[in-house]
């Protein structure tokens, strides 16, 4: 829940929506909005996957790590390689900053705490990560003592479910 | 290159549903092509058809979008039922996001075990009346208005009729403490465009039976 201007706003994509209208983060028009928006959509998928890894049972996290790497190796990060190739622009839609490539680029650090070397096959998305990162903003956010969050570690993930599940 | 817009989906509701009442709603006339095989998926795949290689897919305007929510999101704006500043906005997406986490679970009833699905359904109808329901009836209570948000139509009420009718679908009474909700409801279903969608013969899909999710599970493998 994020108390801004006003409201006590709830639901991840409503906050971020707002979050990215209201700070010129969302493309110029409709049609650059539902690109950006089928793109963070495919992040967020994939941000779901990793996410959940920690709570996977023992015997089940090997082949789920496996089929996540597949996935953003196959399915999603070829996307992003491609779209950023066939342009050749700095950013990965309309020339301009977008969520999208904030959101590609927390995601590739992410896939990269599972694997490290995930951008192995993918050199555009190497230099957008670089390139990316540099971004004054950003680069102040990847700085230690940012509000940016650690990975959870299993061990806290009992804490985590008693927060929010209770006593089971 | 004005024509239809065309959904590529399984016969079936699943997540192509919201975007066809959405549609329907709008007063846009679409197009299916249904996925009856899964040669037929792949072969949608194999075209590069699909972005992530997933359904739901949309050929409209001269794209072929994928992601359920990037498509509602874009039919919302394009017919004014997205309200009419930033501030509405995300009221609306704040109140679909609910309807959203509520009808995902019902979506995934037909496919889970005789015991799993006893243990969900009941938590579908404790969260239905607990969670959900109670924040749109209060809404609706303290502006005193026909609709969620903005004194005007938009997703978020369309959102809400279909996911009520859903949920009426696990437990027929669900409304039974909500009165606002029914009045809703009653007003909401007698908009000429969604009469018409509520009507048999239109595309609206039934709920799933036991050869559609034999047919699903082939399709996607699972």
């Amino acid at each position: 829940m994020v108390e801004m201007d006003g409201m006590k706003l709830v639901q991840c994509r409503a906050i971020c929506n707002y979050i990215s209208a209201k700070h010129n983060l969302y493309g110029k028009d409709l049609k650059e909005r539902v690109l950006i928006d089928m793109y963070v959509e495919a992040i967020l998928d994939l941000n779901e996957l990793i996410m959940r890894a920690p709570v996977q049972p023992a015997d089940k996290k090997e082949k789920y790590m496996a089929d996540t790497v597949d996935k953003a190796t196959n399915r999603y990060f070829p996307v992003f390689e491609k779209a950023l190739k066939d342009h050749g622009k700095d950013f990965l839609v309309g020339n301009q900053l977008s969520r999208a490539d904030v959101q590609l680029l927390e995601i590739i650090l992410m896939a990269e705490e599972v694997k490290a070397d995930i951008l192995a096959k993918f050199p555009v998305l190497q230099s957008f990560k670089a390139r990316t990162s540099k971004i004054p903003t950003i680069k102040k956010f990847l700085q230690p003592g940012s509000p940016r969050k650690p990975p959870l570690e299993v061990k806290d993930v009992p804490k985590v479910l008693k927060i929010f599940y209770g006593d089971q | 290159m004005a024509g239809k817009p065309k959904l590529h989906y399984t016969k079936g509701r699943g997540k192509m549903e919201s975007i066809r009442w959405l549609l329907a709603a709008a007063g846009v006339e679409f197009e299916e092509d249904f996925i009856e095989t899964k040669e037929d998926l792949e072969k949608l795949r194999n075209d590069g058809s699909l972005l992530f290689q997933q359904v739901p897919m949309v050929e409209m305007d001269g794209m072929k979008m994928v992601q359920t929510r990037a498509i509602l999101s874009y039919i919302a704006a394009k017919h004014n039922l997205y309200g009419k500043d930033l501030k509405e906005r995300a009221w609306i997406d704040m109140y679909v996001e609910g309807t959203t986490d509520l009808m995902g679970m019902i979506m995934y009833l037909p496919f889970q075990t005789a015991e799993v699905k006893e243990k969900n359904l009941a938590l579908i109808i404790e969260r239905a009346k607990n969670r959900y329901f109670p924040v749109y009836e209060k809404a609706l209570k303290d502006h005193g208005h026909d609709y969620l948000v903005g004194n005007k139509l938009s997703w978020a009420d369309i959102h809400l009729l279909e996911a009520i009718l859903m949920a009426e679908e696990c437990q027929a009474d669900i409304l039974s403490a909500f009165p606002l909700l029914q009045a809703f409801k009653g007003r909401i279903s007698n908009i000429p465009t969604i009469k018409k969608f509520l009507q048999p013969g239109s595309q609206r899909k039934p709920p799933m039976d036991e050869k559609s999710v034999a047919r699903v599970r082939a399709i996607f493998n699972f």
